[in-house]
């Protein structure tokens, strides 16, 4: 269960679980939290829970609402965000935990319905789903790999360079011969697309497989010659 | 021209990095213009068994169908013959997997998402449940046929959430509706003209929430002159950002039109209409 932790001038005041529906905030005594400071209004923002997503809203406050630094109204809850009202700080703790004790229901598809866990579905936690606690789109990992560039070496365009920045970059010319460098987390690949041709690589015509480019190969591809080059 | 001829397809399902089994079920057939795809769900080996039933239960029953003169009446365009029969036919399916996780206590609340493409008379027609999906790409423009029926498609149409909060929700793998869960349940059925040129994918959501839409649309945009290729590169994507679902890809590229042979008594009666 996600919950907030309640600080003031960096001491903790309370953990709070947010195990309601919806929990609001404000001075006044019949609030879930209650924060009696006069910079607080009576009823001043509300969280909404919605399964595993937490909204924070502002109900018009005096003073206003701030996450992370920033004035808001309503706004979707984020792992480590921190909300400010007042002198008063609520951090947002995600469920964390989530993915290590329900992996296969939590990532998996599920009806709505159909909620009630079993516990031979926990069967199948493994390493690598507990490591991936969130199910966000992680960012592509291609960043791990260094920039490449191909340079022409032959035709009108001789000494341009192309920079493989995209997950696919094509080479060649539709209709004659094409063919694509993909950029992998382990390296990058050229494939023969289409053509009756097969791009040439150290002077050795490829088939239809992959083939991983090295550091310097030379490829050719539609009589245009061009070498493959890692940069940094 | 034959559907056989005129329709490019190729399927690709991999269980992903994560999981130990695959529990998307996939099935396509040119020459029926047929294609299916169902993602399981419900624990142990159950959503296996749901996906397994959609998947060959409709590829039977819908082959035969479509091969038949389905299309061939007076009264009813050939849209509203396809698009009735297949909801029947989702309806049989469903009942039958309701009753099998009714049962048998290993199956119980098993269901599956599903999305089945009809290819006819030059049209498509596309019925779906859950959050598997169908997308088109035409003249470069990629888009999205199907929308989710997800818990996660509903804050965004009310506005409760927006895009760029949606790749951040925990409630990613909810869907509001599914096959098998339920004893009635409501397919979305769609038609839509087919251009000659259109590559059409369908696919699980082990892709879409590993891949973003923008690199979806220009791998096929890419490689759809190499169908294959393009599919794997497709799976090769999902994997390489985690794997962390089963990922199922249909792709459909439209080579040439397909019509409807008509009697002369049709053809006609259809300039009176």
């Amino acid at each position: 269960m996600a919950k907030l932790i309640l600080s003031m001038d960096g001491l903790v005041l309370k953990e709070i679980p947010l195990n309601k529906e919806r929990l609001t905030i404000g001075r006044k005594p019949h609030n879930d939290i209650q924060i009696d400071n006069l910079a607080i209004s009576g009823e001043h923002a509300v969280i909404v829970t919605i399964l595993n997503d937490s909204f924070l809203e502002d109900l018009n406050s005096t003073n206003g609402t701030l996450v992370n630094g920033q004035p808001i109204k309503k706004h979707f809850l984020r792992n480590n965000d921190v909300v400010e009202l007042g002198k008063y700080k609520l951090k947002y703790m995600a469920d964390l935990q989530i993915g290590a004790g329900l992996p296969s229901e939590y990532e998996k598809t599920s009806a709505i319905r159909s909620g009630s866990f079993r516990a031979q579905d926990m069967q199948l936690v493994e390493a690598e789903t507990r490591r991936n606690t969130t199910s966000q789109i992680l960012p592509p990992a291609h960043d791990v790999m260094p920039a490449a560039a191909v340079q022409l070496l032959n035709g009108a365009n001789a000494g341009k360079q192309l920079e493989l920045t995209k997950t696919l970059t094509t080479l060649g010319k539709p209709g004659l011969q094409v063919a694509v460098i993909a950029k992998r987390p382990h390296g990058y690949f050229i494939t023969h697309v289409e053509g009756s041709q097969f791009p040439i690589v150290n002077g050795q015509a490829l088939d239809a497989q992959a083939y991983r480019l090295k550091d310097h190969d030379v490829v050719e591809i539609a009589g245009i010659k061009m070498e493959f080059f890692l940069k940094g | 021209m034959k559907l056989g001829e005129a329709l490019d397809i190729v399927v690709r399902t991999d269980p992903g990095l994560v999981r130990s089994h695959n529990e998307d079920a996939v099935f396509a057939d040119a020459e029926a213009g047929l294609a299916v795809l169902a993602d399981g769900m419900g624990g142990y080996k159950a959503g296996e068994v749901a996906s397994g039933m959609a998947s060959s239960m409709l590829a039977r029953s819908l082959t035969n169908f479509l091969a038949g003169e389905a299309c061939d009446t007076v009264d009813q365009s050939p849209f509203s013959v396809v698009a009735s029969r297949l909801v029947e036919e989702i309806a049989v399916v469903n009942a039958a997997i309701f009753q099998a996780a009714a049962g048998e206590p290993r199956y119980a609340g098993m269901g599956t998402t599903l999305v089945v493409a009809c290819y006819f008379d030059n049209s498509l027609v596309v019925a779906h449940l859950g959050d598997s999906r169908l997308y088109r790409l035409r003249d470069g423009l990629f888009e999205q046929l199907t929308r989710d029926h997800s818990l996660l498609q509903e804050q965004l149409d009310s506005g409760m959430i927006n895009a760029e909060e949606a790749r951040y929700s925990h409630n990613r793998n909810l869907v509001t509706r599914a096959l098998g869960v339920d004893s009635v349940v409501e397919a979305e059925v769609g038609e839509y003209p087919v251009q000659v040129g259109d590559v059409y994918l369908m696919c699980s959501d082990g892709l879409t929430d590993m891949v973003d839409d923008q690199e979806i649309a220009l791998t096929l945009a890419t490689l759809s002159p190499n169908l294959p290729l393009a599919a794997d590169q497709l799976i090769h994507l999902a994997n390489d950002n985690g794997g962390r679902d089963n990922i199922s890809v249909i792709l459909i590229k439209v080579r040439g039109e397909y019509a409807q042979p008509r009697a002369w008594w049709q053809k006609l009666l259809a300039r009176f209409k």
